[in-house]
């Protein structure tokens, strides 16, 4: 059952890939990197319960914090190309 | 002690094999690519797959660093690069042959090299009869906590942490004194032109 799972996440993983290698435009790769992403959180948290150790499903939590926190760079670099005009938000050290 | 039935094996051997297929694509993509906003989603892409690898291969720790460091760290650092260079890369029209030469025979002699290696857990391995065992058996009373990780990185091991962390820290200083030079400059000459307008 979680074999079926963990297939199901591979051919999805492998059809993000594919819209970001292909592109074309920007948000297509936002959106592919994103969901990348978010089948990487499902993968680990699969194959923990593959594997009969599900101590490791804190770390989906984790990645998917950083995650979010990745996706809204991104947004905000495509918004103002750079880091935004505000000199408190700007240092990369805070995200 | 956990046993695994063999179906689950083959499984994780599977799910071995499909990640490094995906891996070796997204690194090929790297390299073809021209557009370096795709190729920084790209990298993202790469060091999320080598986090679920490490996962699968049992490494947690370098898991969590890979998808901090590789995925979110260093995709923002390289977005914040590429606001202050152009968006495409510099076509090339030479090809070195020769460099992809030393690279490939290099790339077969460390192959070729892993033929030696000791078994993946084998506990006849050198490096699990070396200190391992004294690490296990007396970091308890030698050092004190509970975690054999914790007080090899802070006590056996801790002028190579200290080192570590002395790397870390003047390479995040000389990043931050880079990328934040150049917007001083842009900011300060936007102050200047704004003086001369009053």
């Amino acid at each position: 059952m979680f074999a079926a799972a963990a297939a199901g996440v591979l051919v999805a993983m492998a059809l993000a890939l594919t819209r970001a290698c292909l592109g074309p435009s920007v948000f297509d790769r936002i959106l592919a990197v994103n969901s990348f992403s978010t089948l990487t959180i499902l993968l680990i948290a699969i194959h923990g319960f593959l594997t009969e150790r599900p101590e490791f499903l804190d770390i989906c939590l984790v990645y998917a914090l950083i995650n979010f926190i990745s996706t809204i760079a991104v947004t905000k670099y495509i918004e103002n190309r750079g880091f935004g005009p505000a000199p408190k938000e700007e240092e990369p050290g805070e995200v | 002690m956990i046993t695994l039935g063999n179906d689950v094996i083959l499984a994780s051997d599977i799910l071995n094999v499909v990640l490094l297929v995906l891996m070796l694509i997204t690194a090929l993509s790297l390299i073809f690519l021209r557009n370096l906003f795709a190729i920084i989603m790209m990298s993202g892409i790469f060091s999320l797959t080598a986090a679920v690898l490490y996962v699968v291969w049992d490494s947690v720790d370098v898991s969590f660093t890979e998808a901090s460091v590789g995925a979110g760290i260093s995709t923002v650092l390289m977005l914040a690069t590429l606001a202050l260079t152009a968006p495409e890369e510099k076509r090339i029209r030479q090809r070195h042959w020769a460099s992809l030469a030393v690279v490939t025979v290099t790339g077969a002699l460390l192959g070729y090299a892993t033929i030696d290696m000791p078994r993946y857990g084998d506990p006849e391995a050198p490096v699990n009869k070396h200190v391992a065992p004294r690490y296990i058996y007396e970091s308890g009373k030698e050092v004190g906590p509970p975690n054999m990780v914790t007080s090899t990185l802070a006590a056996y091991r801790g002028y190579d942490t200290l080192g570590e962390t002395t790397v870390i820290f003047t390479a995040a200083a000389g990043v931050i004194t880079i990328i934040g030079a150049a917007r001083r400059r842009r900011r300060t000459s936007a102050d200047v032109s704004k003086v001369r307008e009053v």
